[in-house]
């Protein structure tokens, strides 16, 4: 296998390859950044949504609930072929990259909401206590008071789904988005072994989750001691 | 008619009556010292009328005016006329000291800024805090952080002051910075209902004392009757216990 | 447009997709099963054993952690043959969720060793127990309360991981669903049912080990 790698490499280690194995990278990178980015603004809506309170809401409520358990439990590949499926009944032409993008911000925003509504549980109940009393409606309370202390709890696991999601993205292959699980498969395709094109994708996925992994453990240990204080 | 009429009010606590049959007017440049055991029920009248737990029956009146703690709009008018001090300070620990004081002011009642600043200065002045603006509440004592409580409650401009206990967390030699606080706006006229175990503050503040016990008012009078002649046997047992020490 | 729903068309495969969760639960049975093993293995290396030993692990656990489990499939899949190691599609599967599962659990594992390290320090404050005893009734207790939890989470993240066996063929859940989706092209239909029993499975699969956990160990388990 290793004597096969070798044999194959210079034809392998072309500029053109490269220039294709960072585009994928990208798309990679930009399938789960912006499923994550578009999740935290609907998974804050969920979270507030989940944590309002009146009965006239309860049906909101309700709703919130159902979304964030049934994307939390069904299979991304699932939810990856619903959205495929859906788009090509109801949507003609709708690039492939977008199908697998409202995948990841579905997902991401059931998984981001119940990260967020922790966070929010996390600030001590006199806070909420005081805004209340001087007539802060729950929204005003919310963006004043709870999440500017809420933040330092919901970065670090934010940070850590958005690290696994880089790897979950792998599963847009399977619907053609030209991402890194699919570029090894083409180059397999061309001619490379398996060893070397799967390798290679391996190794590159390495180099993006190792060092943001290690950025988010170092962001929990920098966020956690002083947690309810200052900005 | 009172300033504040409250008359056969019942709370409760999921199943446990906390409060019943509570009957309390305070009328405007009153200071009520509400006084009795743990668990009497004297913060949870604060809590209700602050419609921070919903009555079971009962009405309270301000002005008159039957308040309706369902009604959101009717609470938000009660806020906006009465302003309660917690025994745990509940200062936002995100916002400096200033902006404690100015937030509800500027972003809530929608007042101008600058007026808003100029205020919160000579509140938080008044409260011996003035070197402290830019200070968060975990650089403060407990005793500083109480005193901008007081400062921030103060800023509503609120006709009713309600401070619930708000000695009971601090250790005992930042007591009377506090009390100091409270004494100043007692003597400037300003209509208090004060939940306190320190009776010696009750009794020289107080206009009226109520004595509590297990969520019902057991007597009310001046201080002087109160402490010196009760005529409850639940106050004169209450009262003999706490002047023993 | 005009796409109308027919789920009457789907309810006869119903069988074939239940019987696709049930190789699903199967499947993660298996690799968590596996998984546990190399996981508690690499955690007590890790905390107790040497420290080239305890790199080589640590080394393991980086890399399975770091890079997606479809890739790592893929790669003994495709490539070990090239070694002249050959695997059925489910194999390879299997042997790619548990060498995964074994990464994670590592870690899991490894987190809950060191709190027991803390509360073995206490216990051996507890006078008159033999080291036997301590082990039995202090260290073990806490090491299941305090990892229950955890476990059984990554049991329903394996078990909602079990879907992309289906890219290999395996015909568990999604791979029954592809199927159907074949025959019937009622594409929305097949995908919501297979959404819905991938929820119930999940959940069922939630509450039993929740109560499980609380009987057995005290571990309070969150369910939503």
């Amino acid at each position: 296998m290793l004597s096969q790698i070798a044999y194959e490499w210079p034809e392998f280690a072309t500029y053109y390859n490269w220039v294709f194995l960072a585009g994928a990278a990208g798309t990679t990178l930009a399938l789960s950044a912006l499923g994550v980015i578009l999740g935290s603004v609907f998974g804050l809506l969920l979270a507030v949504a989940r944590i309002s309170d009146g009965r006239l809401l309860l049906p909101l409520r309700v709703l919130a609930f159902a979304f964030t358990e049934i994307f939390r439990r069904v299979p991304f590949l699932v939810t990856l072929m619903l959205a495929f499926f859906g788009f090509q009944i109801f949507f003609s032409d709708v690039p492939l990259f977008v199908v697998a993008a409202v995948t990841t911000t579905f997902i991401a925003s059931a998984f981001l909401s119940e990260i967020i509504r922790g966070g929010l549980n996390s600030v001590h109940r006199n806070q909420w206590e005081a805004a209340e009393a001087m007539n802060f409606s729950q929204l005003q309370t919310i963006r004043h008071v709870i999440l500017p202390q809420a933040w330092r709890v919901i970065l670090p696991p934010a940070f850590g789904f958005f690290v696994m999601f880089i790897k979950d993205t792998a599963l847009a292959s399977q619907i053609g988005v030209v991402e890194l699980t699919y570029a090894a498969k083409v180059l397999n395709n061309k001619g490379f072994s398996a060893a070397l094109a799967f390798g290679v994708v391996l190794l590159i996925y390495f180099a993006i989750s190792y060092p943001l992994a290690r950025l988010g453990a170092a962001l929990e240990i920098r966020l956690a001691p002083s947690r309810h204080h200052r900005p | 008619m009172h300033h504040l009429d409250i008359t056969g009010l019942e709370a409760r606590y999921g199943k446990n009556t906390v409060l019943s049959g509570i009957d309390l007017s305070v009328a405007r440049g009153d200071v009520i010292g509400l006084i009795g055991p743990s668990g009497s029920g004297k913060s949870t009248i604060l809590r209700v009328v602050m419609g921070l737990l919903p009555p079971v029956s009962g009405s309270v009146k301000l002005d008159g005016q039957p308040v309706d703690y369902a009604k959101a709009a009717d609470v938000r008018r009660l806020r906006d006329r009465i302003a309660i001090v917690f025994q745990q300070y509940n200062l936002f620990q995100n916002m400096s000291v200033l902006q404690n004081v100015t937030i509800t002011p500027t972003k809530i009642k929608k007042r101008p800024k600058a007026e808003v600043e100029e205020e919160a200065r000579v509140l938080l002045a008044k409260v011996g805090l003035g070197d402290k603006l830019d200070s968060y509440p975990d650089q403060l004592s407990g005793g500083q952080q109480q005193r901008v409580a007081i400062a921030r409650a103060l800023a509503l401009r609120p006709e009713i002051l309600l401070l619930d206990e708000v000695t009971a967390a601090l250790d005992p030699e930042l007591v009377s910075e506090v009390l100091d606080s409270i004494r100043v706006l007692a003597n400037e006229g300003m209509t208090m209902m004060i939940v306190s175990h320190e009776m010696g503050f009750i009794r020289e503040v107080a206009s009226r004392v109520v004595f509590m016990a297990s969520g019902k008012i057991v007597e009310t009078g001046p201080a002087a009757q109160i402490f010196d002649a009760p005529t409850q046997p639940r106050t004169q047992d209450f009262v003999s216990k706490i002047l023993r020490h | 447009m005009g796409y109308v729903l027919q789920y009457g068309q789907i309810w006869p495969y119903l069988p074939r997709l239940l019987d696709g969760a049930w190789l699903a639960l199967q499947i993660a049975v298996l690799a968590f099963c596996g998984g546990l093993l190399i996981g508690t293995l690499g955690a007590a290396i890790k905390s107790f054993g040497p420290r080239w030993l305890s790199m080589i692990v640590g080394a393991y656990v980086t890399f399975f952690t770091n890079t997606p489990q479809l890739v790592q499939i893929f790669f003994l899949y495709f490539a070990l043959p090239d070694a002249g190691i050959l695997l059925s599609s489910f194999n390879a599967v299997l042997l790619g969720m548990t060498l995964n599962a074994g990464a994670y659990l590592t870690e899991i594992q490894r987190a809950g060793f060191e709190s027991s390290r803390r509360s073995e320090l206490e216990a051996s404050e507890v006078l008159g127990f033999s080291r036997l005893q301590q082990i039995r009734y202090v260290i073990l207790p806490h090491v299941a309360q305090v990892l229950f939890p955890p476990l059984s989470n990554h049991f329903i993240i394996m078990t909602l991981g079990t879907s992309m066996a289906a890219v290999f063929g395996v015909e568990e859940l999604t791979g029954q669903a592809l199927n159907i989706n074949s025959m019937t092209f009622r594409s929305i239909e097949v995908f919501t049912v297979t959404a819905g029993i991938y929820v119930v499975l999940t959940l069922i699969a939630s509450v039993l080990l929740a109560a499980f956990g609380r009987f057995a160990f005290r571990a309070r388990t969150k369910l939503i």
